[in-house]
């Protein structure tokens, strides 16, 4: 076993070479991805080695980005599409829902769009305002799109080489302010054995309160069940890593345990995925519920100037307030 | 001086040469003539506008190194192009700007220190919009341009054009932009409905690391043709060329005579942001080339030539510039963080709901800390 510890850009950016070498009909595609190696440097001397036509710097144009490359893809090709911050995604939302996510559909299976759409998600980088939001939502709500989320160095490198295999369309959400957060990643184990791409995973065991997170909040959850453990409350963390299908098969399990259940997202509340989260953990574990699964989330506002970004991500604390009211009722 | 001519196509209306030399007029292709006529005063004001605008963007940058500001946008080589375009704006002309346009935003008089808090974190940009006809800046690449479109087909519905003193719209953008739709669309509306506007694109030669040749293959002026209006190239580095440019431009809108596009050809001698790593992709030696077309020295060597300004005004420029840039980095040492509260604020004009809950339900979360070590 070679496992070596790496940040989860340097794991992203030898995962897109591992897919680059496996498959010549893989091609990355985005603006500043060649020389630069993208704006957090992802694709990092993947142009040298790869080509410029493995490896396309685009004009700048989100719609095109994604509309040329469902041409691509119906064409046979799998491109790897990076926008190069959340805000920047939504010119390329009309191509990305109403025709990315319905090519199959309408096509009655004729028309496959194997591609993956990399956007660097979530705030905490103290960024100006569009380079902070956490757009999974929209994403999710359309049907044909799948959505997924990484945590760690480890589940990057093989979710994304697991992406770029999968026939479907899919949004590929890497938690931003996690790129430089390092952690073990066995480079040698195959992709074939590595944890399934559309699968939670329980990264931490309890049985007081299960936690349900997903990409950047993973490790928040995780630091507050370590400072929880202090104050004698065991919590359970569940990684969701797939929004869209979500997989709730394990974290039905661990409600059914503890009884109670907090959903933490980046996102705004209102209408968000952790109201649907909830209302799913409701109607399965109804009986087995303590308390109602409450949400920690960002607030119903825009994303806030960088130096009050802090009260309104949710962290640490927020998440442990909600366990003690979770454990008021 | 110079004799005046007329630019061969895809090359640039100049009225000041990089060895600071005046020409006099120059005839574009369908006959508009840009001139300027300036006193002495007025040479020297402009002079003085781009010494600012340079050393308060500079004060910035080094603000941001020493971790002030979380991110630039530095406008170093692109001073002319903005002092030249946003002098020749009457003040009931409206500007859109994008992210980098702080010597426009200092030509329409808005306190320097405004876009510092939008770079800081501590706001979005602080000014008013209506009161400086200058809109906020705009991240989200080539968006601003619709948005001058609509302002500038209202400022037709009302009647506001066809006269000297009619209002006229400026958009700006980058060379990126252009590739964009928004932008595309923008040209299109703009032509149908011959909206009093002036897409100002200042072609810095990148969109972050991607050279001009990532998004057109025509010289970006020539695109207009193609959406029924005007395009013009101008010496971005040339101050009283892009003065000249912007001024027939505005006021062929102002008359209701439509749509123009200007390309600034110019060049961002910096880095794209502070984020930005330029030694990946661009060579020394291009950089160098461009510094012997400074916007700033060749004003100067027309002053100094023609003795309309001594070696006592450029110190006293020099000196004012120093102090501003002092007064402007004392206080965005003194920029206070926002209060946690007002993430709250302004999300609707009048209130929410869901937000005022949201908002009480902070104010007690917070308040459960007070006296704690948080
Ligand atoms: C829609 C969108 N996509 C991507 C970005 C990221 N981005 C910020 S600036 C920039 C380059 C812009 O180049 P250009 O339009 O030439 O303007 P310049 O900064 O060179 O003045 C990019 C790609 C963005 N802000 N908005």
């Amino acid at each position: 076993m070679m496992a070596e510890k790496l940040t989860m850009g340097k794991a992203l950016n030898i995962g897109l070479r591992r897919s680059l070498e496996r498959d010549p009909k893989v091609i990355i595609m985005g603006e500043d991805v060649g020389k630069l190696g993208g704006v957090f440097r992802i694709t990092d001397g993947l142009q040298k080695d790869f080509g410029d036509d493995r490896v396309i710097d685009t004009p700048l144009a989100e719609s095109g980005i994604i509309g040329t490359a469902i041409g691509l893809a119906i064409r046979g090709y799998r491109p790897v599409c990076e926008i190069q911050f959340d805000g920047f995604v939504y010119p390329a939302y009309d191509q990305i829902v109403s025709q990315v996510a319905k090519m199959h559909y309408r096509s009655q299976g004729k028309v496959r769009v194997p591609m993956v759409i990399r956007i660097p998600f979530g705030g905490g980088i103290g960024a100006v305002e569009h380079h902070s939001e956490s757009p999974e939502a929209y994403f999710a709500h359309t049907a044909g799109l799948k959505v997924v989320s990484c945590s760690s160095p480890e589940d990057a490198f093989f979710m994304i080489q697991q992406s770029i295999e999968s026939d479907d369309p899919i949004v590929f959400l890497e938690p931003k302010r996690r790129y430089w957060e390092k952690g073990e990643v066995d480079l040698d184990l195959d992709l074939s054995a590595a944890h399934p791409l559309h699968a939670s995973r329980t990264v931490r065991a309890g049985s007081d309160v299960t936690v349900l997170a997903y990409g950047p909040m993973v490790r928040t959850a995780l630091d507050a069940a370590a400072a929880a453990e202090e104050d004698g409350r065991s919590l359970e963390v569940i990684d969701l890593r797939t929004l869209s299908p979500l997989d709730l098969a394990s974290a039905y399990e661990s409600v059914r345990r503890t009884g109670r259940c907090v959903v933490v997202h980046e996102a705004p509340s209102n209408i968000g995925l952790g109201a649907e989260l909830a209302a799913r953990i409701t109607e399965e574990c109804f009986y087995s519920l303590e308390s109602p699964v409450l949400r920690v989330t960002g607030f119903d506002t825009p994303y806030p100037a960088a130096r009050v970004e802090e009260e309104f991500l949710p962290d640490l604390d927020r998440v442990l307030d909600a366990v003690d009211r979770s454990f008021g009722w | 001086m110079a004799k005046g001519g007329s630019p061969p196509d895809g090359e640039l209306v100049q009225l000041l040469t990089p060895e600071g030399e005046r020409i006099e007029s120059v005839t574009g292709s369908d006959g508009t003539v840009y001139r300027v006529d300036f006193t002495d005063e007025e040479y020297r004001g402009l002079y003085r506008d781009l010494v600012i605008v340079r050393k308060l963007d500079a004060e910035a940058t080094a603000l941001q190194r020493q971790g002030e500001l979380g991110i630039w946008a530095s406008l170093l080589g692109q001073e002319a192009a903005q002092v030249g375009s946003g002098r020749a704006l009457k003040p009931q002309d409206m500007a859109f700007p994008t992210y980098r346009e702080h010597g426009v935003l200092y030509c329409r008089g808005i306190d320097p220190i405004m876009p510092l808090g939008l770079f800081r974190g501590v706001d979005q940009g602080g000014w008013d919009p209506n009161e400086f006809k200058f809109n906020m800046y705009t991240i989200v690449i080539g968006a601003q341009t619709l948005h001058a479109t609509g302002y500038a087909m209202g400022v037709t519905m009302d009647g506001k054009t066809g006269t000297d003193d009619g209002e006229a719209v400026i958009a700006y953008f980058g060379d990126g932009a252009t590739s964009q739709g928004d932008v595309n669309e923008a040209f299109i509306w703009a032509g149908v409905f011959n909206a009093p506007l002036v897409f100002f694109c200042q072609n810095n030669q990148y969109a972050i690391s991607e050279p001009l040749e990532r998004q057109t293959r025509i010289p970006l002026y020539r695109r207009a043709a193609g959406f029924g209006f005007p395009g013009i190239r101008v010496d971005g580095n040339d101050v009283l060329a892009s003065y000249a440019v912007t001024q027939a431009a505005l006021d062929h809108a102002r008359l209701g005579q439509g749509p123009t596009m200007i390309e600034a050809y110019t060049y961002r001698m910096g880095a794209h942001t502070t984020s930005d790593d330029p030694t990946r992709y661009r060579i020394a030696s291009e950089v160098e080339a461009w510094q012997a077309k400074d916007p700033i020295l060749r004003v100067r060597a027309f002053l100094e030539k023609q003795q309309i300004a001594d070696a006592a005004f450029f110190a006293e420029v020099d000196e004012q510039a120093k102090r501003e840039a002092v007064h402007l980095r004392e206080r965005v040492l003194a920029m206070p963080d926002p209060e946690p509260v007002t993430i709250f604020d302004h999300v609707y004009p009048h209130g929410s709901p869901l937000v005022d809950e949201e908002r009480e339900r902070f104010t007690r979360y917070q308040a459960s800390f007070e006296g704690s070590a948080h």
